[in-house]
């Protein structure tokens, strides 16, 4: 996309860094609603992860005499390293405002970051419950991100380029459908379990025992816990994005079409979400790795049919 | 064949009956345990409670009781024994069954037990008084509560994980600590006794106007089986015969209770598996079966329904008809729900294999209830050891093979049906007459034993009368007492993240333990 004026480009990159930042919340709001809908209850409103937020804002920090500044870096880098995420991908149809050849791997190791950083909050905390969520994270994205990894493989074989940018926008045009198809249905899985959802973990527990990414938190209060959950809230967003990109979003060159048309479409998968969630049980512990595994297997296979 | 030798040497009875105390063999102390020992090894016998008291006539010295329960004949068998104060052998290490009723005797009675393999307090010490009471064996070991040994497994590799006695949902409190390495489960052991009811002890001098109320308190969600437990034992001691109407209604309570906490554990189990349809509907059916219950007595969880002598409600046409209605619309509602459970491949992959416990271990520890007729062992008490209703009309027992989450989800989900089913044929019909019988004084220097199937399992009343026909002793065994071990057991070489779906799975009661 070319931006003939100045006043433009800043009016286009504002939007892309601002209308995620806005909207993001929303989307764990759509799944509640979902899954209260699935079971005939009318549940909390659209905007409750708003109200929750704001909440947590005004709160007090309590703060445990065992933790040290890591304890405090763990949410703060997870909504860092996603704002900058945010930054490299491109969202619907509006190109990354940042990019560079080799922007992809960056983008990787940026989730690789805030992995890092809430796991070793959780471990500063010294609880065992946190030390097992943290166990359970680190093994878990093991076989996780291989999924992301061959997934993003698939699109650099195919296009020219090693910028985020020239991979994901437009992919119509580039590679045949099958790959790409299955490297989205990897890239699924990989969302559901880095945004802690059914069947890989459960977000409405209250068992610590079976907790992945939601006992990791555990210690975390106010504004520390607002920053985990707006955290998580940018990740579904820019994961659900990262999907969307594979299938194909639709290209009308009016942005404010184009971002109206990703929204909606945004929401349908956070409404497929829901209705997983509705409709199955979590997978024991165990078996998890099977189905990251399995996201991996296909996503790999994509790579291979990609390479012919 | 020859007759065991315990079947000479202890009295037989049956459930809701009472008997002189005088009557109740004395036995030596090693005639005593190996009575109880070979009953249990050699004839399946399980022990049905198991307690002590002081010894009226020496500061020396307590008397032991023990009741055994033979399944295939109906019978209860009773013996007593006489023990020092000093201490004495502990019969666990031949007889698993016994382990938490020694360690009862010792806690309460400050006798120490040699040779017990984990000698050590159910309960922690409450107010500062039970502190005082409480000398050796435990002495100055246990100041504060919530400290206490716990099994501790040394290794590298080898991390303890403390959940409790506050826990995340609004439950109560119960201590688990779990020795793992990685997700596996080496060992769980599980401390309750945080709450300090002492309702046995506020039970002693009985009967009195307060007596039928904490009898009905003991396990909220049990409150008509423990009210049934306490007023067969009543009723026998005053020899007072129950009418037909009324056993008939103890017994549509006594089913809808089951129903009810059956179709609530089934939601709760769905709940934790994350999977929300059944979760949702099982929460509202089960208030639906509750709802069933207050139109019975005013009260969801049934208090005031029964009463020593009878009930304290009638049911009349109109209630009648309309209860019939509801059982039907409520069994419309549930019986698609439950299905769900077993027709959902992703929930029978979650529950089975998850948490066995095997039916050998079962068999040792005396598990009751659900957890055992999950295991393969049949065994139920309203068939085995009738009372009521249960004389007259039998349900079929429910079996499953495996001992996992799943065998105990389906053996729910089964007896709900024949409860219903129950429900209904004895609210079509119904037998006339009255519901109350009045009743004289109760019996002096009496023993009177009264086993309920509740929901959860067999629970036992035994109480003991002295010279004035008052509660000299109340012994309440909770089926939770009998399988919070088991739960453990099953949880051995498991994952960790299956212990909530596996406590699920058992649902067993803190209070119940902590009487």
């Amino acid at each position: 996309m070319l931006h003939t004026t100045t006043p433009q480009l800043i009016l286009s990159i504002a939007t892309h860094f601002l209308v995620p930042l806005a909207i993001a919340p929303l989307f764990p709001g759509i799944i509640n609603k979902v899954k209260a809908a699935m079971a005939g209850r009318r549940g909390p409103p659209l905007r409750q992860p708003y109200l929750d937020i704001f909440k947590l804002l005004r709160k007090t920090l309590v703060i445990s005499n065992t933790t040290t500044w890591i304890f405090f870096a763990g949410p703060l880098v997870a909504v860092g390293a996603m704002l900058a995420v945010e930054l490299l991908i491109p969202i619907g149809s509006s190109p990354a405002p940042i990019h560079f050849a080799g922007d992809v791997i960056l983008f990787v190791y940026l989730f690789a970051a805030a992995r890092f950083f809430t796991t070793s909050a959780a471990l500063d905390t010294g609880s065992s419950f946190e030390g097992m969520g943290a166990a359970r994270e680190v093994s878990f994205a093991v076989v996780s991100e291989a999924a992301l990894i061959f997934s993003l493989l698939i699109m650099i074989r195919f296009s020219s380029g090693l910028s985020l940018n020239t991979l994901l926008l437009a992919p119509f045009k580039q590679g045949s459908v099958g790959p790409r198809l299955m490297a989205a249905v990897g890239l699924f899985v990989f969302l559901l379990a880095e945004t802690s959802r059914v069947p890989v973990d459960d977000p409405d527990t209250h068992l610590e025992l079976t907790m992945i990414h939601e006992v990791m938190v555990l210690d975390h209060s106010g504004p520390l816990l607002a920053a985990v959950q707006y955290a998580s809230s940018l990740r579904l967003l820019i994961l659900i994005n990262l999907v969307l990109l594979f299938i194909g979003p639709p290209h009308t060159g009016i942005p404010i079409l184009s971002w109206v048309l990703f929204i909606l479409e945004a929401s349908a998968t956070a409404v497929l979400v829901g209705i997983i969630e509705s409709v199955m049980a979590r997978l024991p512990l165990r078996h998890v790795p099977t189905l990251l595994a399995a996201a991996a297997v296909l996503s790999g296979l994509g790579f291979i049919l990609a390479l012919r | 064949m020859n007759t065991p030798a315990y079947r000479d040497t202890m009295l037989a009875i049956t459930g809701g009956r009472a008997v002189l105390r005088a009557d109740i063999p004395v036995l030596p102390m090693s005639a005593f345990q190996d009575a109880i020992a070979n009953a249990v090894a050699k004839d399946g016998c399980r022990v049905v409670t198991h307690f002590g008291l002081p010894d009226p006539t020496s500061d020396e010295l307590i008397v032991l009781y023990a009741v055994l329960a033979h399944d295939h004949t109906g019978r209860l068998y009773i013996s007593a024994t006489s023990a020092p104060r000093s201490g004495y052998p502990s019969l666990t290490p031949r007889c698993f069954q016994m382990h938490l009723f020694e360690r009862q005797i010792a806690e309460n009675l400050a006798v120490p037990l040699h040779g017990h393999p984990w000698l050590k307090p159910v309960a922690f010490p409450g107010s500062v008084d039970r502190r005082a009471e409480r000398s050796s064996p435990f002495a100055g070991a246990d100041d504060k509560v919530g400290i206490m040994d716990f099994y501790h497994i040394d290794g590298g590799q080898v991390h303890e994980v403390a959940v409790g006695p506050i826990h995340a949902g609004v439950i109560e409190p119960g201590h688990f600590r779990f020795q793992c390495d990685g997700e596996t489960i080496l060992h769980l052991e599980i401390s309750l006794g945080y709450q300090h009811r002492g309702v046995q002890r506020a039970l002693k001098g009985g009967p009195n106007k307060r007596s039928w109320h904490y009898a009905e308190t003991l396990c909220g969600d049990s409150t008509i089986a423990h009210g049934c437990a306490y007023a067969q034992n009543v009723e026998a001691l005053a020899s007072c015969r129950v009418s037909p109407r009324a056993a008939a209604i103890r017994g549509i309570a006594l089913e809808l209770e089951r129903i009810a906490n059956h179709v609530g554990d089934l939601g709760g189990l769905a709940k934790d598996a994350a999977f929300l349809p059944t979760a949702s509907y099982c929460g509202r059916i089960r208030g639906d079966f509750l709802n069933m219950t207050a139109m019975l007595c005013g009260n969801r969880f049934g208090r005031g329904l029964v009463k020593v002598g009878g009930t304290g409600f009638d049911i009349d046409d109109q209630l009648r008809a309309e209860l019939l209605r509801r059982l039907a619309d409520a069994q419309q509602n549930l019986l698609p729900a439950v299905e769900l459970l077993w027709n959902t491949p992703s929930v029978t992959a979650r529950f089975e294999h998850t948490g066995i416990l095997p039916r050998k271990t079962a068999l040792e520890l005396g598990v009751v209830g659900v957890a055992a007729r999950a295991c393969g062992i049949d065994m139920d008490s309203r068939r085995d050891h009738p009372s009521g209703i249960y004389r007259f009309t039998h349900l079929p027992v429910v079996t499953a093979q495996g001992g996992d989450v799943l065998s105990r989800a389906y053996v729910r989900g089964l007896e709900i049906q024949h409860s219903i089913a129950f429900v209904r044929e004895q609210l079509q019909s119904l037998p006339s007459g009255d519901t109350f019988t009045p009743f004289a004084a109760l019996g002096a220097d009496m023993f009177a034993v009264s086993l309920q199937e509740s929901w959860r399992g067999e629970l036992c009343h035994a109480v003991l009368t002295d010279a004035d026909g008052r509660f000299e002793h109340y012994n309440i065994t909770d089926p939770s007492i009998h399988n919070w071990f088991g739960l453990a057991m099953a949880m051995r070489g498991g994952q960790i993240s299956d212990f909530p779906l596996c406590n699920k799975s058992f649902s067993l009661s803190y209070c119940g333990c902590d009487l």
